[in-house]
């Protein structure tokens, strides 16, 4: 047995260079956030986009309206409780619906890959159509571009959408002050490990349905209460987590969060129990967080319980002055630990 | 799936507590072996609630942390190859090889898959026979059977375009080699519960007897490490070194036979180089001689490959116990997750990323500087 010399124990030099990108860029955390700030944000300019908010407020002849667009490369096209068809309305409805706006009008852009079944295509545009039926909002204009086979993944969506910005909303982590309840509208986690499920032939015993759905009538509810919300944000990529640390990064409060008030649904904790991951980073795309002033919070927690797509409601903790940029939980222990920015894309782990 | 809530319990955790405060007279330091004890303690803050007097040393049982870069390095070059199809669980794709990790080699054009079984690997290999599909079979006891059991089929199977990149690693020569370190502080050891349900215990009581350490079996969730805990501070008041089974839902004294078969039929032992900590003699498997088609190293001839890591990192000092993460000077500044130094920052299980991830609002300021974001 030779006696060990930790002096002459190494590591190997930090990987600091990204000359390619990784699927981390996508993956709605510290990489993504990285590309868009060195890469798109100074070849772009400033103005607007320097909101980096889910949407872009705008005034435009005196109207107050917001805009946004986001791209959708899920796979599969088809998962238990929606389809790709679903989440490009959803997913632009529910950025535009943070704003505080209510959806008008979607542009939709297929890319397709040559050999993809009519079939298919028909299915995602039929699920696209009902689910912009349901989220109230009409397709204004569109786009088709075909590439060739092995050059996609059967099918990609972007949407863009505007709608307007009720008078006297101004929801902004900015306007995030210590004292403010931090409540999600119900369970998270589902959607991302729906999609696994289905994406990666794992079976967790029970199926697990996506949330997949439109928010602009629950936030509507929220707003009849008080247009007075401070912030609000639709946790996809990166989870619950992520829209945690973006809000308490912009604000420059500390938010705290009691790890037993969120709401984890035991199919969504068991799998990621398997897999070695944290429900706080798992995408949704039927859920909201909001950040309401506390004289507030009773009576939106009600609106939300009362509508059916914020039936779980929950205040999961508050704003603090304390640690400012900073996301921290008080374990289900007593202790407490750091909900940091998620770097790329979480990793199953090993054992 | 029982036994989440269950080992969870807030109620339970504080009588556990209780009685550990009222057990321990003095200071003692207990190494929990493997990373996902690491994790579970850091995650919940368990250390933050046990007594000032019990001190938790993070030991080198994080599979992905003591994978030698080396290793790594064979893997890049494997994956980089055309052809190849290399299939790895998804935390060993962030792990920094030399300038690079199989990340990049995906993004570079390489066919990289992360699987979550390695029989979904040979399903790749019979679905792809113009393909030749690796494995990166790395871990501990934990592991290593599954790996030998997709070697074994395979051969069984007559899938000759399947092999397996191999570093298996040993926790009872680990157990030995820190204990032997001249600096070493640990007084006793929560075994890993994972490995011993594999193995089986009959390897420790030797080196419990020879060291004088207890040795206590222990699970993962936060009710399983306060037991664990306690049942070693127990001992050590009572000036006692036994070998304790305190995760019997999981591990029964002669492990899982037809598991330890399958080692024994697709390894044999060898010296292995755990990263950062250097070689310790026989700690860890490689496949055996029968098997040797299957051996990704021999195949793609890549057993040549050596790589010297430069001096940054302290990595090795944390896997065994003699630094604190936040202690090292590159911790939370130089060395963060998104650039790590070393692997203990790089793995979920890693003792470092842990303190990184859950643990900064004790540190120092520096090292609390946040990630940007948008």
């Amino acid at each position: 047995m030779p006696v060990l010399d930790p002096a002459a124990w190494t590591c190997p030099a930090p990987l600091r260079d990204q000359p390619r990108v990784v699927m981390g860029h996508g993956g709605g955390g510290a990489l993504s956030a990285e590309l868009v700030q060195h890469i798109f944000a100074p070849a772009f300019g400033g103005g607007v986009l320097a909101q980096m908010g889910d949407a872009a407020a705008l005034s435009l002849g005196g109207v107050r309206m917001a805009f946004s667009t986001d791209s959708f490369v899920v796979r599969p096209l088809f998962f238990p409780g929606g389809s790709i068809g679903d989440l490009a309305v959803n997913g632009t409805v529910n950025d535009l619906a943070m704003s505080g706006a209510r959806a008008a009008y979607l542009s939709c852009g297929f890319i397709l890959e040559e050999g993809v079944e009519m079939e298919t295509v028909a299915r995602v545009a039929e699920a696209l159509g009902a689910a912009a039926r349901t989220a109230g909002v009409e397709i204004a204009t569109g786009d088709t571009k075909v590439v060739e086979s092995g050059h996609g993944d059967g099918i990609y969506i972007n949407t863009a959408g505007i709608g307007l910005i009720p008078a006297g909303v101004d929801l902004r982590p900015q306007r995030v002050v210590p004292g403010d309840v931090v409540m999600v509208s119900g369970a998270i986690g589902v959607h991302g490990v729906a999609v696994m499920s289905v994406r990666e032939g794992l079976e967790f015993g029970v199926e697990i349905e996506s949330d997949c759905a439109a928010l602009g009538g629950l936030v509507d509810a929220m707003l009849a209460v008080t247009p007075d919300l401070h912030v609000l944000r639709d946790p996809t990529r990166g989870g619950l987590a992520a829209s945690l640390n973006e809000i308490a990064a912009a604000s420059g409060t500390g938010v705290v969060i009691r790890e037993r008030d969120v709401p984890v649904p035991p199919a969504v904790a068991n799998a990621c129990a398997v897999l070695g991951l944290d429900p706080l980073y798992v995408a949704n795309e039927g859920k909201l967080v909001a950040f309401v002033p506390r004289a507030h919070a009773d009576a939106v927690l009600d609106a939300m319980r009362a509508h059916p797509l914020g039936a779980g409601a929950t205040v999961v903790g508050e704003v603090v002055a304390d640690h400012p940029g900073m996301v921290v939980a008080r374990t289900g222990l007593g202790g407490t630990r750091v909900v940091d920015m998620p770097i790329g894309e979480q990793l199953p782990r090993i054992c | 799936m029982k036994y989440i809530d269950e080992f969870q319990d807030p109620d339970l955790a504080r009588r556990l507590l209780d009685d550990i405060h009222s057990t321990v007279t003095r200071p003692w330091a207990l190494m929990e072996v493997c990373g996902g004890q690491t994790h579970t303690i850091i995650r919940h803050g368990i250390d933050q609630l046990l007594p000032d007097q019990v001190e938790l040393i993070h030991g080198p049982g994080c599979p992905v942390c003591v994978t030698p870069l080396e290793v790594i390095d064979k893997a890049l070059e494997i994956a980089s190859r055309p052809g190849v199809i290399f299939c790895s669980f998804g935390d060993m794709l962030r792990v920094p090889g030399t300038g690079r990790d199989l990340f990049q080699v995906r993004g570079a054009g390489g066919d990289v898959r992360v699987v979550y079984s390695p029989l979904d690997a040979l399903r790749i290999a019979q679905q792809n026979p113009d393909r030749e599909v690796v494995f990166f079979g790395i871990g501990f006891e934990t592991t290593a059977p599954p790996n030998a059991m997709t070697v074994y089929q395979a051969r069984r199977l007559g899938i000759r375009n399947f092999s397996l990149l191999v570093s298996h690693v040993r926790v009872p020569p680990a157990i030995e080699a820190i204990m032997q370190s001249p600096s070493c502080r640990v007084q006793g050891f929560l075994a890993a519960g994972h490995v011993c349900s594999v193995m089986g215990v009959e390897e420790y009581p030797e080196l419990a007897e020879r060291h004088r350490v207890p040795i206590v079996v222990t699970g993962f969730e936060p009710l399983d490490i306060l037991e664990g805990v306690r049942r070693t501070v127990a001992q050590l008041e009572r000036g006692e070194h036994t070998v304790d089974n305190a995760y019997p839902r999981a591990v029964r004294p002669e492990g899982n036979a037809a598991a330890r078969a399958m080692l024994e039929d697709v390894f044999e032992v060898t010296d292995r180089a755990w990263r950062g900590i250097g070689v310790i003699p026989d700690s860890g498997w490689r496949l055996s001689a029968k098997y040797r088609d299957h051996d990704a190293e021999h195949r793609f001839s890549v057993e040549g490959i050596q790589t010297r890591e430069p001096a940054e990192c302290r990595s090795g000092e944390v896997l065994q116990g003699l630094l604190k993460p936040h202690e090292c000077e590159a911790f939370g500044t130089l060395c963060t997750p998104r650039t790590p130094l070393g692997a203990t920052m790089v793995s979920s299980e890693g003792a470092c990323a842990a303190y990184y991830l859950y643990r900064r609002l004790d540190l120092t300021p520096a090292a609390r500087e946040a990630t940007p974001v948008v």
